[in-house]
C-alpha cells in the first residue's frame, strides 16, 4: 500500500481514539463542569482491563483469560465506570479546583498500582501480544478495519452524547454547571447527576483506552503518561470548543495534526537535539493551551454557536 | 459636598439604578430608606465605585469621581463600611485599624486614639482578633477602620443589620457622635427606617431604582404615604 | 525506637520541603483565588537555577539559594504579566487551566536547558552523623540539617514579616477578605505582587531543598505538587500558618506510613489525607476561627 495512505490511516485511527477521549472529557468538563485532570487513570484502567481479559493466559501475571475482544471492550468500560463511581462518590461534592487535585491523586495511585502490582499487571515490563482486532485480515486490511472500528466508535459516542446533551438530562447538567440548579434542586439530586456524567465520561475514556491498547498491541504503565493522555486531550477539547460536541471531535483531529506535525519537524533535528524532542513538544502543548485561552477562550466551535444552531433547528422543526 | 446625579447602572447586564440623585451637604446625616430591592445599597456602592455606572455622575467636593476604583475614592476622603464581612477576622483590632490607615505615610497615632475614645471597648480589645468580637463590636471596628483616613464623608451600608435591639441604640448613638464630634458627614442605608429618619437631617426614599421622596427626616416621618409604604404604618 | 526516630527525621525533612511549597501555594490560592498548578514546576525551576549556580558558577549553596529564588521570581513575574494577569478577569478555572499550560512550558524549558537526566548538587556520598540508640542508630546527613534549618529560618522570617510589617499585615488582611481590603484603600495589586513574590521564592527554596535531599530531575516539582496541595488544603487555603502545620503533617505521615504500607504507595498517603480533609473539614484542620 502507498506509504502516505498507510500513514493517513494510522493518523485517522489515533486521532479517532483521541476524539473518543475528547468527547468523554466533554461530558465531564464541557457539559457538567467536572474538572478531571486524571483522564489517564480511567484510560489506563480501561486499557489494562481489556488486555487482561483478552490476552492469552500467562504464568507471570494475573488475568489472561483469552476472552473475545468485545468482552474486553465492555469490561474496559465497566471497570473504568466502577473506578469513577468510587472516586466520584467521595470527591464529586468538591469544588472544581479540589476535584482537579483529587483526580491528579487518582492518576498517581493508578500509576503506582500498575507499576507495583506485578502479579496482576506484570509491572513495568508491560504486557505484549495483545490481540488486535481483525488480525486475520492481514496487515493492510487490519489497519483499515481498525480505522473503521475506531471511527464507528467515535460516531456512536458522538451521537450518544449529542442526544444526551439535547435531552432534558443534558440541560440539567448545564444548569448544574452554571450553578443554576443548586437553589432549585436538593444537593443530593445535583450530586447524582454529576456522578452520572462523571461515570459516563469515565466509561468512554475506558473504551478509548481499550481501543488504544488493542491497536498498539502492547501495554505498559509508560504507555499511559499524563502528558499525552491527559493534557493533550484537554488542549483538544479547549481548542475545539468545550461544551460543543462537534468541537470536541474537531479539536482532536486538529490538535493531533499539529502534534504529529511537530513530531515530523522534531524528526529533522540533529541527533544531539533529537533526544529533546519530547521536551519541545511538551512545551508546545503548554503554549497551545495558553494561547487558546488568551486569544480564543471559547474554542474554534463555541458552545454558544451550538446553542444557536439548536434553537434554529427547533424553530425549523416547530415550523413543520 | 457629595452630588450624585442621574446614577444609572447595575451589576452585569441589568440596570438596578434608573437615574438616582443623592446629595450630602457638609455635616449632614442622610439616610436612604426604601423597600427591599429598591437599589439602596447599590446606589451607595455606585458612589464608591463598586458598581459600574453607565450614565450619570458622582462629584465629591466639586471633583468628578464617577467610576473611579474604590481605592482611589478612599483617598479623596470618603470611607465605606460594608454591611457584612466588614472586618479582617484573623487580624487583631489594632491591626484592623492599621489597615484602615494603610495608605497613610504620616503618623496616625492620634487618629487611632480618637477612634479608641469613640469606642473605648476597642481599646481594651485591641490585641484580640476581630473575628472573636461580638456583632456590635465588629461594627465598631469596621467603622473605626473607615475613620482612620479621617474621611469627610462616611458611607454606612445597613450599620445595624443583624444587631441586637439594645446594641442598635448604641450604634445609632455612635454614628451621631462620629458626626458631631469628628464632623464627618454620614450617608447611610438603613432597614431600620424609623430610627434612621429620627436621627437623620435628611432622608431619601428609593423605590425600584428611582427617587420617590426626598425631605427632612422629621417630614418624611410625618409623611403618611411614606409611613404606610415603608415604615410599617 | 531508632527506626521510628529515623522516620521522624525523614518526615521532618520532607515536611520542611512541602511546607515551603505549601506556603506559597496557600497564599496565592487565598488571595488570587485560583489553584496554581505550575507551583510545583516553579519549585523545579528554582532547583535548576541553583544547580547552575552551584555546579557551573561554583558558588556555595547558601549563596545560591537567594539568587536562584530571585531568578525564579523573575520568571514568575513574567508569567504573571504575560498570562495570568490577562486572564484574571475570567473565571478562576480558566486561570487553573492556564497554569497547567505554564507548568508544561516550564518543565519543557527545564528539560531543554538542563537535560532530561538526573543530576545532583554535589557528587560523592555525605558521611552522616550517627546517633547511637539502644536498638540501633539514627543517621542524619548534613544536608538534612541544612534543609530543616533553612526551612526554619525562612518560616521564621515569614512570620516576622507577616506580623511586624505593614505589607505583611496587608497580606494577611487580603487573605482574610480581598474585597474589604480593596474598599479599605489597600493597594491590592501591590500586595498581590508581594504575595506572588514571597510564595514563589519560598517554592524555589523548597525545590532546591528537594533536589538536595535526593536528586534533580525535570518532574521533581510536579511530583511534589500533590503532597504540597494536600498540605495547603490540610492547613486551610490562604492560611500561611496552617500551611506549615499541614506541610509537617503530610511529611511525617508519608514517611511514617512506610511502617505499615509499602513505600511504593507513599504518594497515596497524602492523597488519602487530602480527600479525608476535603470531605470532613473542607476549611482545613488547622483553620482556626473564621467568619
Amino acid at each position: 500500500m502507498d506509504p502516505l495512505l498507510n500513514y493517513a490511516i494510522f493518523f485517522v485511527t489515533i486521532a479517532g481514539i483521541y476524539a473518543v477521549w475528547s468527547l468523554a472529557l466533554n461530558v465531564q468538563w464541557g457539559l457538567t463542569g467536572l474538572f478531571n485532570i486524571g483522564i489517564v487513570a480511567f484510560v489506563a484502567v480501561g486499557g489494562y482491563t481489556s488486555v487482561l481479559l483478552t490476552v492469552e493466559p500467562s504464568a507471570t501475571f494475573g488475568g489472561g483469560l483469552g476472552l473475545p475482544l468485545a468482552v474486553g471492550f465492555i469490561g474496559a468500560m465497566v471497570t473504568s465506570a466502577i473506578l469513577a463511581l468510587l472516586v466520584g462518590l467521595i470527591t464529586l461534592n468538591l469544588r472544581a479546583d479540589y476535584l482537579a487535585i483529587a483526580t491528579i491523586g487518582i492518576a498517581e495511585i493508578v500509576r503506582l498500582f500498575l507499576k507495583n502490582e506485578e502479579w496482576l499487571t506484570n509491572g513495568v515490563r508491560g504486557i505484549g501480544g495483545v490481540p488486535r482486532a481483525f488480525a486475520d485480515l492481514g496487515p493492510e486490511g487490519l489497519a483499515l478495519a481498525n480505522m473503521v472500528l475506531v471511527l464507528l466508535c467515535v460516531l456512536i459516542v458522538f451521537l450518544l452524547i449529542e442526544r444526551a446533551r439535547r435531552a432534558p438530562w443534558g440541560r440539567v447538567l448545564r444548569a448544574i454547571r452554571e450553578n443554576e440548579l443548586t437553589v432549585l434542586a436538593s444537593g443530593k439530586t445535583v450530586k447524582y447527576f454529576r456522578l452520572q456524567a462523571f461515570v459516563l465520561g469515565a466509561a468512554i475514556m475506558g473504551l478509548g483506552g481499550a481501543l488504544y491498547a488493542h491497536f498498539v498491541g502492547f501495554i505498559s504503565p509508560e504507555a499511559f503518561e499524563p502528558l499525552q493522555t491527559t493534557f493533550l486531550v484537554w488542549v483538544m477539547l479547549i481548542a475545539g470548543g468545550s461544551g460543543n460536541t462537534k468541537g470536541a471531535v474537531l479539536g482532536a483531529f486538529i490538535i493531533w495534526a499539529i502534534w504529529s506535525g511537530s513530531q515530523i519537524v522534531t524528526g529533522w533535528l540533529p541527533p544531539e537535539l533529537a533526544t529533546q524532542a519530547g521536551a519541545l513538544r511538551m512545551g508546545l502543548i503548554g503554549l497551545l493551551l495558553v494561547l487558546v485561552l488568551l486569544f480564543r477562550n471559547e474554542g474554534l466551535l463555541s458552545e454558544e454557536d451550538q446553542r444557536r444552531a439548536d434553537i434554529a433547528r427547533e424553530a425549523r422543526n416547530d415550523g413543520r | 459636598m457629595l452630588e450624585a446625579r442621574e446614577m444609572t447602572g447595575g451589576y452585569g447586564g441589568a440596570d438596578i439604578l434608573h437615574g438616582v440623585d443623592l446629595t450630602v451637604a457638609p455635616g449632614e446625616i442622610v439616610a436612604i430608606i426604601g423597600p427591599n430591592g429598591a437599589g439602596k445599597s447599590t446606589a451607595m456602592k455606585a458612589i464608591f465605585g463598586l458598581v459600574h455606572l453607565r450614565e450619570g455622575s458622582v462629584r465629591f467636593d466639586g471633583q468628578e469621581i464617577t467610576n473611579l476604583p474604590p481605592n482611589r475614592i478612599v483617598l479623596r476622603g470618603i470611607g465605606f463600611v460594608p454591611q457584612t464581612e466588614n472586618v479582617f477576622p484573623t487580624l487583631t483590632v489594632a491591626e484592623n485599624l492599621d489597615m484602615g490607615a494603610f495608605v497613610r505615610r504620616d503618623d496616625f497615632e492620634a487618629q487611632r486614639e480618637k477612634v479608641y475614645d469613640l469606642f473605648p471597648i476597642l481599646r481594651d480589645r485591641r490585641r484580640q482578633p476581630a473575628g472573636q468580637l461580638s456583632g456590635g463590636q465588629r461594627q465598631m471596628v469596621a467603622m473605626g477602620r473607615a475613620l482612620m483616613l479621617e474621611p469627610r464623608l462616611l458611607l454606612l451600608d445597613e450599620p445595624t443589620a443583624g444587631l441586637a435591639p439594645a446594641v442598635v441604640q448604641d450604634m445609632f448613638g455612635s454614628i451621631r457622635e462620629v458626626n458631631r464630634e469628628l464632623g464627618v458627614s454620614i450617608l447611610m442605608v438603613e432597614q431600620n427606617a424609623k430610627h434612621a429618619l429620627k436621627m437623620a437631617h435628611r432622608g431619601y426614599v428609593l423605590a425600584a431604582g428611582q427617587n420617590r421622596y426626598e425631605d427632612s427626616g422629621p417630614n418624611l416621618l410625618a409623611n403618611r404615604e411614606v409611613a404606610e409604604m415603608f415604615l410599617g404604618g | 525506637m531508632a527506626e521510628l526516630l529515623q522516620l521522624v527525621i525523614f518526615g521532618l525533612v520532607l515536611g520542611s520541603i512541602l511546607t515551603l511549597g505549601a506556603i506559597g501555594l496557600s497564599l496565592t490560592y487565598g488571595i488570587l483565588k485560583f489553584a496554581h498548578f505550575a507551583h510545583g514546576d516553579f519549585m523545579t525551576l528554582g532547583a535548576y537555577f541553583a544547580l547552575s549556580l552551584v555546579v557551573t558558577a561554583n558558588l556555595p549553596l547558601l549563596v545560591s539559594i537567594p539568587i536562584a529564588a530571585l531568578a525564579t521570581l523573575i520568571v514568575a513575574l513574567i508569567a504573571d504579566r504575560l498570562i495570568y494577569r490577562r486572564l484574571r478577569r475570567t473565571r478562576p478555572v480558566i486561570l487553573l487551566i492556564a497554569s497547567v499550560g505554564v507548568a508544561l512550558m516550564l518543565r519543557s524549558a527545564v528539560q531543554l536547558i538542563w537535560g532530561p537526566n538526573v543530576q545532583v548538587y554535589a557528587q560523592g556520598i555525605q558521611l552522616p552523623y550517627v546517633i547511637p540508640f539502644a536498638d540501633g542508630a539514627i543517621r542524619i546527613k548534613p544536608d538534612h540539617l541544612i534543609i530543616m534549618g533553612g526551612a526554619l529560618f525562612l518560616v521564621a522570617s515569614l512570620h516576622l514579616f507577616l506580623q511586624r510589617t505593614r505589607v505583611g499585615k496587608a497580606m494577611r488582611a487580603m487573605s482574610d477578605n480581598p474585597d474589604l481590603a480593596q474598599v479599605t484603600g489597600i493597594d491590592t495589586e501591590k500586595i498581590v505582587l508581594w504575595t506572588w513574590g514571597i510564595g514563589i521564592a519560598m517554592a524555589a527554596a523548597g525545590g532546591i531543598f528537594a533536589g538536595l535531599d535526593s536528586q534533580l530531575h525535570p518532574v521533581l516539582g510536579w511530583r511534589l505538587l500533590l503532597p504540597v496541595f494536600a498540605a495547603a488544603i490540610l492547613g486551610g487555603i490562604g492560611k500561611p500558618y496552617g500551611a506549615i502545620a499541614g506541610g509537617m503533617t503530610i511529611g511525617l505521615a508519608q514517611e511514617l506510613s512506610t511502617l505499615v504500607i509499602s513505600p511504593d504507595y507513599k504518594p497515596a498517603v497524602s492523597f488519602a489525607i487530602m480527600v479525608l480533609v476535603l470531605i470532613f473539614r473542607p476549611r482545613g484542620i488547622f483553620a482556626g476561627r473564621s467568619t
